[in-house]
C-alpha cells in the first residue's frame, strides 16, 4: 500500500481552475439530478444510505489513507455523533426550540470532534500498531457501554426520534425521502468539499509527510504527533456529521451503529475503493453499498463473496478501485489506451466467466448441504435445475474450468499489450 | 471462601485457554511485528475440525489431528498471503488478517451452518472429580488446566533449552545475521506462525466442548486475545501469561460478586433518588460489577497503552 499512499493526489498548484473544478460541478449536477433518474423509494433510499457511506468512508479515509493511521473503532464516533442527534432533536421537540433540522448535523459533528479530541489527546501519541489497538480498545468499550449506560444510548432498543418535528423549513417539512435525499445531498457536497480543501491545506499536506516518514517530518520542525491529531479531529468532526445524517435518515441508533462489524465494514469500504486517492473512497462506498442492496438479495453467501474480493483487493491491488482506474491514466495520457481494449476483453470476459461460476458451484455445495430436505431444485442465472443430478455439476465445472483456462492462455498478451500501451513510441521496451 | 476458590479454578481455566492463543500470537508477533487478527479464527477452526473428526474418530484422535491441520492451514496463509502482503508495509498486513477473520468466518458459515455444533467432552471425562462446598469441578475442567500447562512447559523448553529455540529467538532480535549464518529464516517465520495457529487450535479443540462450538466463537474471543498481549507486552512469553491469568481472574471475579454500585455510593454518603426512571444519573445508581466485567479488560488495556505503552513485561514500545 505504501506505493498507492506515496502516489497521493498530485495538488495542482496555484488558485482554482475550470478543470480542477470539473469533477465537482459534473458530480453535484449528477446528485441533483439522478432523483428523477430514478425514481422509485427504494432506489432513493439506497442513494441515502451511500450518500452517508461516501462521508463516513472520506472522513474514515482522512486517517488511513492521508494519515497513515489504521482505526479498528471509528464506527463510534458516526455512532456517538447519530446519538447526539437523536437526543438533540428529541429536545429541541420537547422544548419547541426553533433548530431547523437542516443544521443537526453540525451537532452531531461537534459532539464527534468533541469525543475525538478526548481520544485523540491519547491515541495519536503513536501511529501504526499502537494507534490500531487503541482505537480498537476504545471502540470496544464505547460500544459496550451502549449497554450500560441506558440514559445515552438507550439500551438494547437504542434511542429514535422524529425528524418532522418543529417548524417547516422554507417549507419542506422533510416527511418524504426525496426530501431527506436533497438534505443529504447538501451535506454530503459541503462535508466532501470540506475534507478536500482540508487536505490542501498545510496540516492536510503535513499529514501526508508524517504518514510516510514521521521522523523525517520531527525534522523539519513538525510535530508528528499534533499533526496526526488534528487529521484526527477533523475525522472525528466528519464522523459526527455522516451520524446526524444517518440519524435524520433512519430516526433511529441502535449499539450495532457502534460495534465492531460497523467499523470494519468501513475499514472494507475504504480499502476497496482505495486509500491512496481522495476519491477511492466515494467509488468504494458506491460499490459497496450496491453490491450489499444486490448481492443480498440474490443470495445468501453474499458476506462471503465481499470477503473474498477484500482479500482479493489487500493481496492484489493495494490500490484499491481507485488504484486501478489511475493505474490506466499513462496509457491514456499516451493516447495508446485502445491497445489495451482488445487483449482485456479476450482476458476479463473469461475471468468473469470463471469467477460466475466458482459462485454458481459454491451455490450449489450451499444448497447441497443446507437446502431443506427434499427441495431439490434451485435456481441459478435463470436455469431451474436438480442439483442431486450430475450433469448441472457437470456442465458448471466445465465451464468455469474452462474459462480460466481461456484466461489462463490470454494473461500474456494482456501483460504484453500493457507494456506497450505504457511505453512511448520508438522507445525500446 | 469456598467461592473463591471455585473462582480462582473458573479463572485459572480462562485464563490458561486464553494464554494458549495469546502465547502464539505474541510469539507471531515478535518475529513479523504482525497482530494476526485472524489468529482467534485459527482457534475456531480447531474447534470446528476436531468436532468433525470427533465424528468418525472419536475425540482424541480430533484432538491429536485437528491442531496439525490447523497448523498447516497457518503455515499456508503465511506462506502464500502473508509473505505477499509483507511487501506494501504493516497496514496492510494487518487489514489483510483482518479480512482473513471475516473470510474465516463466513467459509465456517458456509460449511458448518450458523448453529452450534453438538461438540461435547469425551465420556471418560464427564464425570465431577471433587467437589468445593458443593461446587462440582469436572474433571475436564482439571483435564484443560493440565494440558494447557503442559503446553506451555514444553514451550518455553522449547524456546530455551532447545537448538530450534535458540534460532528462534535469534531471529527474532536479529534476521539478517542469522540469515548471514545460513538458517532458512523465511521458513523459521512460516514455522512459527503454523506452531502459533496449532497453539489457537488446540485451545479451540479443547475449549470448544466447553464454550461452545459456533461461528461466532472467534469474534468472542478474538479482541480479547489482543487485549491480553497488549496487556502482558507485546513480545513477552511471560507477560502473555500473567496477562492471561489476571484477565482470566478479573473476568470470573466480576462475573461472580455482585457488587452495586448503589452500595458504594450510599456507603460513601450519596442519597439514592426515591424516583430512579427521572434521574439522569440512574445508569450509575443500578450499575452492578457483573455488567461491567466484560468490559474490565479493554479499559485495563487503555489504561496500559496510555500509561505504560510496553505492556506489563514488554522491553519495547508497540
Amino acid at each position: 500500500m505504501t506505493q498507492a499512499l506515496h502516489k497521493s493526489t498530485h495538488a495542482p498548484q496555484g488558485g482554482i481552475t475550470l478543470a480542477s473544478a470539473m469533477p465537482w460541478i459534473i458530480s453535484t449536477v449528477v446528485l441533483l439530478v439522478i432523483p428523477f433518474v430514478f425514481t422509485s423509494n427504494s432506489a432513493i433510499t439506497i442513494m441515502n444510505q451511500m450518500a452517508i457511506t461516501i462521508i463516513f468512508a472520506l472522513a474514515y479515509n482522512m486517517l488511513l489513507g492521508q494519515g497513515g493511521m489504521l482505526s479498528f473503532g471509528h464506527a463510534v464516533y458516526m455512532g456517538v455523533g447519530g446519538f447526539m442527534c437523536v437526543h438533540v432533536m428529541n429536545y429541541v421537540e420537547d422544548y419547541s426550540l426553533p433548530l431547523p433540522l437542516p443544521l443537526l448535523p453540525v451537532f452531531g459533528g461537534l459532539f464527534g470532534l468533541g469525543l475525538a479530541t478526548i481520544v485523540g489527546s491519547f491515541s495519536t501519541r503513536k501511529a501504526g500498531t499502537v494507534f490500531a489497538m487503541i482505537s480498537l480498545g476504545v471502540g470496544e468499550l464505547i460500544a459496550a457501554c451502549s449497554v450500560i449506560i441506558v440514559v445515552f444510548f438507550g439500551g438494547e432498543e437504542g434511542v429514535s426520534g422524529d425528524r418532522t418535528y418543529g417548524l417547516p423549513f422554507f417549507g419542506v417539512e422533510f416527511l418524504h425521502q426525496i426530501e431527506v435525499y436533497y438534505l443529504i445531498v447538501f451535506w454530503l457536497i459541503l462535508s466532501a468539499l470540506l475534507m478536500y480543501l482540508f487536505s490542501r491545506t498545510p496540516v492536510g499536506r503535513m499529514a501526508n509527510a508524517v504518514r510516510d516518514n514521521p521522523e523525517r517530518a520531527e525534522f523539519l520542525g513538525y510535530s508528528a504527533r499534533w499533526v496526526r491529531f488534528f487529521s484526527f479531529c477533523a475525522s472525528g468532526f466528519f464522523c459526527g456529521v455522516a451520524g446526524g445524517l444517518f440519524a435524520i435518515n433512519y430516526e433511529i441508533l441502535t449499539e450495532e451503529n457502534l460495534n465492531l462489524v460497523q467499523s470494519g465494514s468501513i475499514l472494507l469500504i475504504t480499502f476497496l475503493g482505495g486509500v491512496g486517492f481522495f476519491f477511492g473512497p466515494i467509488i468504494g462506498a458506491i460499490v459497496f453499498t450496491l453490491l450489499s442492496t444486490v448481492l443480498s438479495l440474490q443470495t445468501e453467501l453474499w458476506q462471503l463473496y465481499v470477503g473474498a474480493l477484500f482479500l482479493a483487493t489487500v493481496m492484489y491491488f493495494p490500490g484499491g478501485l481507485a488504484g486501478v482506474i489511475m493505474m490506466h491514466w499513462p496509457a491514456f495520457r499516451l493516447g495508446n489506451a485502445r491497445m489495451l481494449v482488445l487483449p482485456y476483453i479476450k482476458t476479463f470476459i473469461p475471468c468473469l466467466i470463471g469467477i460466475l461460476g466458482t459462485a454458481a458451484l459454491i451455490e450449489m455445495i450451499f444448497h447441497l448441504r443446507h437446502g431443506a430436505v427434499g427441495d431439490e431444485e434451485m435456481t441459478l442465472f435463470w436455469t431451474t435445475f436438480n442439483v442431486h443430478a450430475v450433469l448441472p455439476w457437470l456442465i458448471a465445472i466445465a465451464i468455469t474450468g474452462a474459462a480460466f483456462w481461456l484466461t489462463r492462455r490470454n494473461i500474456p498478451e494482456v501483460v504484453d499489450a500493457w507494456h506497450r500501451a505504457n511505453s512511448l513510441p520508438g522507445a525500446a521496451t | 471462601m469456598d467461592l473463591i476458590l471455585v473462582n480462582l479454578i473458573d479463572g485459572l481455566v480462562t485464563g490458561l485457554l486464553l494464554f494458549m492463543l495469546s502465547a502464539g500470537l505474541t510469539l507471531i508477533f515478535s518475529m513479523m511485528g504482525v497482530l494476526n487478527f485472524a489468529h482467534a479464527s485459527f482457534y475456531m477452526l480447531g474447534a470446528y475440525f476436531a468436532y468433525q473428526i470427533s465424528l468418525y474418530l472419536g475425540f482424541w484422535m480430533g484432538l491429536l489431528i485437528a491442531p496439525v491441520i490447523v497448523g498447516i492451514a497457518g503455515a499456508g496463509v503465511e506462506r502464500y498471503g502473508l509473505r505477499r502482503v509483507h511487501q506494501y508495509g504493516h497496514v496492510p498486513e494487518l487489514i489483510f488478517t483482518f479480512g482473513l477473520a471475516l473470510l474465516i468466518e463466513e467459509i465456517v458459515q458456509f460449511i458448518w451452518g450458523k448453529n452450534q455444533m453438538p461438540y461435547s467432552p469425551p465420556e471418560i471425562l464427564q464425570f465431577t472429580l471433587f467437589s468445593i462446598a458443593g461446587n462440582a469441578i469436572p474433571a475436564y475442567k482439571i483435564f484443560m488446566i493440565c494440558m494447557s500447562m503442559g503446553i506451555f512447559i514444553s514451550l518455553l523448553f522449547v524456546l530455551t533449552r532447545t537448538r530450534v529455540g535458540m534460532v528462534i529467538q535469534a531471529a527474532l532480535s536479529y534476521p539478517k545475521t542469522v540469515e548471514a549464518l545460513g538458517h532458512n529464516v523465511p521458513l523459521v517465520f512460516m514455522g512459527v506462525f503454523g506452531v502459533g495457529t496449532a497453539l489457537a487450535g488446540v485451545a479451540g479443540v479443547i475449549a470448544g466442548p466447553v464454550l461452545g462450538t459456533f461461528p461466532g466463537m472467534a469474534f468472542l474471543l478474538g479482541s480479547i486475545v489482543f487485549v491480553t498481549i497488549v496487556i502482558g507486552g507485546l513480545g513477552s512469553l511471560w507477560g502473555a501469561l500473567v496477562a492471561s491469568l489476571l484477565i482470566g481472574w478479573i473476568t470470573t471475579f466480576a462475573a461472580s460478586y455482585n457488587v452495586a454500585m448503589a452500595d458504594i455510593l450510599m456507603a460513601v454518603g450519596f442519597e439514592q433518588p426515591i424516583d430512579l426512571s427521572e434521574s439522569a444519573w440512574r445508569d450509575l445508581w443500578s450499575l452492578t460489577l457483573p455488567q461491567i466485567g466484560p468490559i474490565l479488560p479493554y479499559l485495563l488495556m487503555v489504561l496500559i497503552l496510555v500509561f505504560r505503552p510496553y505492556g506489563l513485561f514488554g522491553k519495547r514500545d508497540v
